[in-house]
């Protein structure tokens, strides 16, 4: 048991890192820096891994172990405990975010070597992992805040690394900001629950939520409604994905990390903590799988024609997080979990590995300047055909165990509509299949392309220190699915350790249907997979220049093609709409008019109202004493009179 | 220390510092700033001794009490509770990071600055421990003396058309709050047939609430004005731009909490039927200011209206929270009132730096700054994170828990508010970057210095504060508690019992028992409101019963 009350040490270790290389990194050599930054992770990852260990040992029914450290804030009767709680779905999750964030840590070191600011990037990239382990170990709400609003800020700070670039500069300050309007969501969902259980832990609401709430009630639909708005911003959904392409302006390895394998992932961590909530409200559960069947898809699409290779990649992320949702609202939260985890292996061996392409290119990030690297950079060719094949839903690859357990849930679901999801999500499979393949082929196949001759004489194959993390991502890619393997009965590891975790409690149930028809199923995603690729093969490879010809045709085809690669606009109209209107408004209406002429009008008004009267009450004093003596004579006149007028009778 | 009159000693040792500042020689500006910033060291370090001191209950302690002028009931009384507590140590912080941090920025006058900056300290302390309505009307326009001095001789450009805005403006509503003392005072003896000004027993006096609402509103106006709330806060850009950086941090942290703090210590339990008639409309009001303070401050172009915008915005939820008038919010309330001190002055210090270095608050004139002043960036960085209420630093928690207590009371007012959490991020994030990231355009700020010894280290305590505020915030919250329940108590809608024993021990396996346990504590709610009135106007009657029975 001592190893689980001391996880403490887990978040713990990243923090101290942070701090120390935050307040005296620029004092230390390079090699302490990164003592400094691998050693904390490194450690807080073994530890991690020997408190999973012990995890298991026990006894499924109670694998739940909190650990209290101080009272965070205590009003009356509100009390947020800075405590911390590992459980499976904890469990799982620290894996993911220690062990991928050590190897992008050790990634970092070759990616980030030549860089200002070495002490900088680690210190804020050990606070995320802080945030991150806070986020997924806290044992109630607020802690769970604390990380998610820690992660948005080093979010925030990484994307905007290069601080004296602005469009990094913008990125940094878009996600913070749409990030805020979903825990604006958050924040109330937690209000709401406090004053619904009268605790915000975990253990005290979740258990009782059947009974304290009514199925389907306002209560409840509400809360889930508005921890849903949190979960997509930080997990840029529609509508506030927009951030996520942006933040592609930060460091490779960040994207890797943060905008891919771990924080992104955190609202559907989320849902899938608050089960027993979203159980009981079906209306959010439809809400939660539509937006992600359509998010999705969409996506997807936006991941058509985009040829910086890191944007492709935001969008597919945007997409399989779309994947994700759509499983936690089936209720498949086994399944979501299970694409999170492979989708945390193959997404960031992918975004590692563009990450190796840019800097074997001197920092090219357009593919159009890219091809040929197959031969160039062998081993990054590899891991990335490996983590392509994974995301594309091939089997024996990891991805598609996950994504096919996914369109099962949908196949056989039980919410109306859920043969509409079927259809979104295995379109955008095939989708997903063409735009990968296309990355692939337009970078590592055919000649190099890059007219700059700097860039052709220094292509080269990244050093081992970031080949290894690679190789080790792209075994994860091809392992991972022996998670879950399907049809075979109790294969499926992670369901029945995750099991307690999840409420039975109006809980969807679960398909089991026939073999021949899942195998059926299988066989229609792996098809449309397999037609993404030699779609995907026959433009970039076989034919290139029939691409070329078809982007040149005139007509719809030409104005799809457009409104895809702007993104269907949808910048531009968030900015027509929202942006642009409330700050002119502010500008004119509220600041120019309202506060300078209204008020201040008034306020100037009354002053020089006073100010004029007595200008002219002045006049009257004129310092010759015969105009007073006659004021004087007047005034005993008037007295006189109205003494007489009043008392005359 | 119960014979030591710490209070007095607080309030007299700047007075001593300003009789002693006489003697001492105009050219010797440095001796000048030195004494200065002792004597205010010195009163802080006195004033620690008042935390160390005090027992977590709602009674006033330090309590000094002596007869002043016999005839009419005045009373040299001083005393702190549990509200007063903090914003006393906030004064006196604040006032010794100010004198640090003027050391560069005045050169023109500097004895005649320090005396009013000392004679201000003292007015401050006074004005949050004053328990007599005499003395606390005096030390209130006391304060107003030298803050119109430090913004008419050492402000900017306008300086003088802000010194007498600012000083209108007050007056107005310090004005009429004297008619309604005045008015009380005699309402006073004709229930007891004593004179008295002592605040505390004003706390509770039965006053017919058509009445009640008149001296209620004229009681709000002059402190909505010093708050200021929307609409009277037009003021408050005015004095900040063309305030010195000393005042400015004086004029945010401290004065306009003099707003809120009079909010709770005479509002509220002297007027209880029109506080809570009142309720609504304030609390639109104060979202309004929320709402509509965030939205100027971000279209500002000059650094310091936009963080005076954005004190509008910060303490339209301070208000928010007192008037919700229950525990939590009420206690994020006074948290604010700390933390918008400790923040916002920081954010005042910051453009005090940049101005030092530039003369200039335009935003437009910075730029890339972060790369030429990194200790600097790091410290604007918590800051700038501090007023947009990240957790983990002060501003959260504060946040919270208004925005908690005010969904119990209105989840609506709650919703609208919590908008104003977004419009933080985007103005404060916004000008951050606008000052600090980016290449350095401008060659005027190609060579700037970073921040310096002295500097750092008046920023050192704000930071710590805001860390310590942020991760421990308990036993702060513990030792208001009291006089916050006390104070709910006294305007007399009582909160629902705790739930402590829910909380403190989730037992799974008797859910039904929790279940009867949360309908239970809803019926919770005592004491209605009229059974309150009836008790009020039967104290009336008899009382004024009995003055007719004794004999003449």
């Amino acid at each position: 048991m001592t190893g689980l009350k001391l996880i403490w040490i887990v978040p713990i270790l990243p923090l101290l890192g942070a701090i120390t290389n935050g307040l005296i990194g620029k004092l230390l050599s390079k090699r302490a820096v990164t003592f400094v930054a691998l050693g904390s992770t490194g450690f807080s990852a073994l530890f991690a891994l020997f408190a999973f260990i012990e995890l298991l040992s026990l006894d499924p029914s109670s694998r739940i172990s909190e650990s209290i450290l101080f009272t965070w804030i205590e009003s009356d009767k509100f009390i947020a405990e800075a405590g911390i709680q590992i459980d499976p779905l904890s469990g799982v999750f620290m894996l993911i975010v220690t062990g991928v964030g050590f190897l992008i840590h050790i990634y970092s070191v070759g990616y980030m070597g030549h860089e200002d600011g070495y002490s900088r990037y680690f210190a804020y990239l050990n606070l995320f992992m802080f945030s991150m382990l806070l986020l997924v170990l806290g044992n109630n709400f607020l802690i769970m805040f604390i990380g998610w609003e820690g992660v948005g800020l080093c979010s925030y700070l990484l994307i905007g690394y290069y601080y004296d670039k602005n469009s990094a500069v913008d990125a940094g300050k878009k996600a913070f900001v749409v990030n805020r309007i979903g825990d604006f969501g958050f924040i109330l969902a937690i209000m709401w629950i406090f004053w619904t259980f009268g605790s915000i832990d975990y253990t005290s609401v979740f258990p009782v939520a059947h009974e304290v709430l009514p199925i389907g009630g306002f209560t409840v639909t509400g809360i889930t409604l508005l921890l849903f708005i949190g979960a997509t911003g930080k997990s840029a959904q529609i509508p506030l994905y927009t951030w996520l392409p942006d933040a592609m302006e930060g460091p490779t390895p960040v994207s890797a990390l943060i905008h891919a394998a771990t924080m992104v992932t955190a609202g559907v961590y989320m849902v899938a903590r608050c089960n027993a909530l979203f159980n009981i409200a079906p209306t959010s559960m439809i809400v939660v799988a539509s937006i992600g069947a359509i998010t999705a898809l969409f996506a997807a699409t936006m991941g058509l024609y985009q040829y910086d290779i890191k944007r492709v990649l935001a969008y597919s992320t945007v997409s399989q997080l779309g994947y994700m949702f759509l499983a936690c609202g089936l209720g498949a939260y086994v399944a979501a979990v299970f694409h999170v985890i492979t989708h945390a292996f193959f997404k960031a061996c992918l975004f590692l590995g563009s990450g190796s392409v840019i800097h074997g290119l001197s920092g090219e990030q357009d593919m159009r300047q890219m091809g040929g690297l197959k031969k160039l950079m062998p081993l990054t060719h590899i891991t990335f055909l490996i983590s392509t094949l994974a995301i594309a839903g091939i089997p024996v690859f990891a991805g598609f165990f996950s994504k096919d357990e996914i369109l099962l849930s949908a196949f056989f679901g039980e919410t109306q509509g859920h043969l509409i999801y079927w259809a979104l999500a295995t379109t955008a499979a095939a989708v997903t299949s063409f735009y990968m393949f296309r990355l692939y082929y337009l970078t590592f196949s055919g000649v190099l392309r890059s007219t700059d001759q700097h860039v052709r004489d220094h292509v080269h194959e990244s050093p081992p220190v970031m080949t290894a993390p690679l190789a080790i991502l792209a075994g994860l890619a091809i392992l991972g699915g022996l998670l879950g393997l399907p049809i075979i009965k109790d294969a499926h590891i992670l369901k029945s350790f995750l099991a307690p975790v999840f409420s039975t409690r109006g809980a969807i149930e679960q398909p089991h249907p026939p073999m021949q028809i899942e195998f059926l199923l299988m066989a229609v995603s792996v098809g449309v997979a397999v037609i993404g690729i030699m779609v995907a093969r026959y433009f970039y490879y076989t034919n290139p220049e029939s691409a070329k010809k078809l982007a040149k045709k005139e007509g719809w085809i030409k104005i799809v093609y457009r409104t895809i690669q702007n993104k269907y606009y949808v910048d531009e109209i968030y900015d027509a709409i929202f942006v642009k209107p409330i700050f002119l408004a502010s500008r004119d209406l509220l600041w120019r008019i309202f506060d300078m002429k209204v008020i201040d009008g008034l306020v100037n008004g009354i002053a020089n109202f006073f100010y004029k009267l007595s200008q002219t009450i002045r006049k009257t004093q004129t310092g010759f004493v015969r105009n007073y003596a006659m004021i004087m004579v007047l005034g005993v006149v008037a007295v006189i009179s109205v003494w007489f007028i009043v008392l005359g009778d | 220390m119960e014979s030591i009159p710490l209070l007095s000693i607080l309030i007299f040792t700047p007075v001593i510092g300003m009789l002693s500042l006489i003697f001492v020689d105009n050219k010797n500006k440095n001796l000048i700033r030195s004494l200065a910033f002792g004597i205010s060291a010195i009163n802080f370090l006195v004033s620690l001794l008042l935390l160390t001191n005090f027992k977590t209950t709602h009674e006033m302690q330090f309590v000094e009490k002596h007869l002043w002028i016999k005839d009419f009931g005045v009373y040299y009384s001083l005393g702190v509770d549990g509200i007063s507590l903090f914003l006393v140590l906030l004064t006196t912080l604040t006032a010794a990071i100010c004198f640090a941090s003027t050391w560069k920025a005045i050169t023109k006058h500097v004895k005649e600055f320090m005396i009013s900056m000392l004679m201000l300290e003292a007015g401050m302390i006074g004005t949050f421990c004053a328990l007599d309505f005499f003395l606390f009307y005096i030390f209130w326009e006391v304060m107003l003396i030298p803050m119109y001095f430090i913004i008419g001789i050492w402000g900017g450009q306008r300086r003088i058309y802000a010194a007498v805005k600012f000083f209108l403006y007050t007056m107005i509503g310090s004005v009429l709050m004297l008619v309604a003392i005045i008015w009380m005072y005699f309402h006073y003896n004709e229930l007891t047939g004593e004179y008295s000004l002592d605040i505390l027993s004003y706390h509770g006096l039965p006053i017919d609430p058509a009445i009640q609402i008149w001296l209620f509103l004229a009681f709000f106006l002059a402190f909505a004005i010093k708050v200021p709330m929307f609409p009277f806060h037009t003021w408050l850009p005015d004095a900040h731009v063309e305030a010195p950086t000393a005042g400015s941090v004086i004029l945010a942290g401290i004065l306009l909490k003099m707003g809120t703090y009079g909010f709770l210590r005479f509002s509220l339990p002297i007027f209880p039927e029109a506080t809570i008639a009142s309720i609504n409309w304030i609390s639109v009001l104060a979202i309004i200011g929320i709402v509509y303070g965030a939205l100027v401050a971000m279209v500002q172009s000059d650094i310091k209206k936009l963080v005076a915008y954005s004190s509008v915005s910060h303490l339209g939820f301070v208000v928010l929270g007192i008037f919700a008038l229950n525990t939590q919010a009420i206690e994020g309330g006074l948290l604010q009132m700390i933390n918008h001190g400790l923040s916002t002055g920081a954010l005042f210090l910051i453009v005090g730096v940049l101005y030092e270095r530039r003369h200039t608050r335009l935003i437009s004139e910075y730029g890339g700054i972060a790369a030429k002043m990194p200790i600097f960036a790091v410290i604007f960085m918590v800051v700038t994170l501090s007023s947009i209420g990240l957790p983990g630093l002060n501003g959260f928690v504060g946040e919270f828990l208004i925005l908690l207590g005010v969904w119990e009371s209105n989840k609506l007012f709650a919703i609208l508010a919590s908008t104003g959490v977004v419009w933080a991020a985007i103005y404060m994030l916004w000008m951050y970057q606008r000052v600090m990231f980016g290449k350095v355009t401008n060659p005027k700020n190609m060579d700037l210095q970073d921040l310096n010894l002295r500097e750092i280290s008046y920023f050192a305590p704000l930071l710590i504060l805001i860390f310590v505020l942020g991760i421990f915030p308990t036993p702060v919250i513990k030792m208001m508690e009291p006089s916050v329940v006390h104070l709910i108590d006294q305007v007399g809608i009582e909160n629902r019992k705790p739930l402590v024993t829910v909380i403190k021990e989730p037992d799974k396996k008797s859910n039904s028992n929790y279940k009867k346990l949360i309908s239970a504590n809803n019926k919770n709610i005592i004491t209605s409101r009229s059974e309150k009135l009836t008790k009020v106007l039967n104290h009336v009657y008899s009382n004024s019963n009995r003055k007719k029975n004794s004999p003449q």
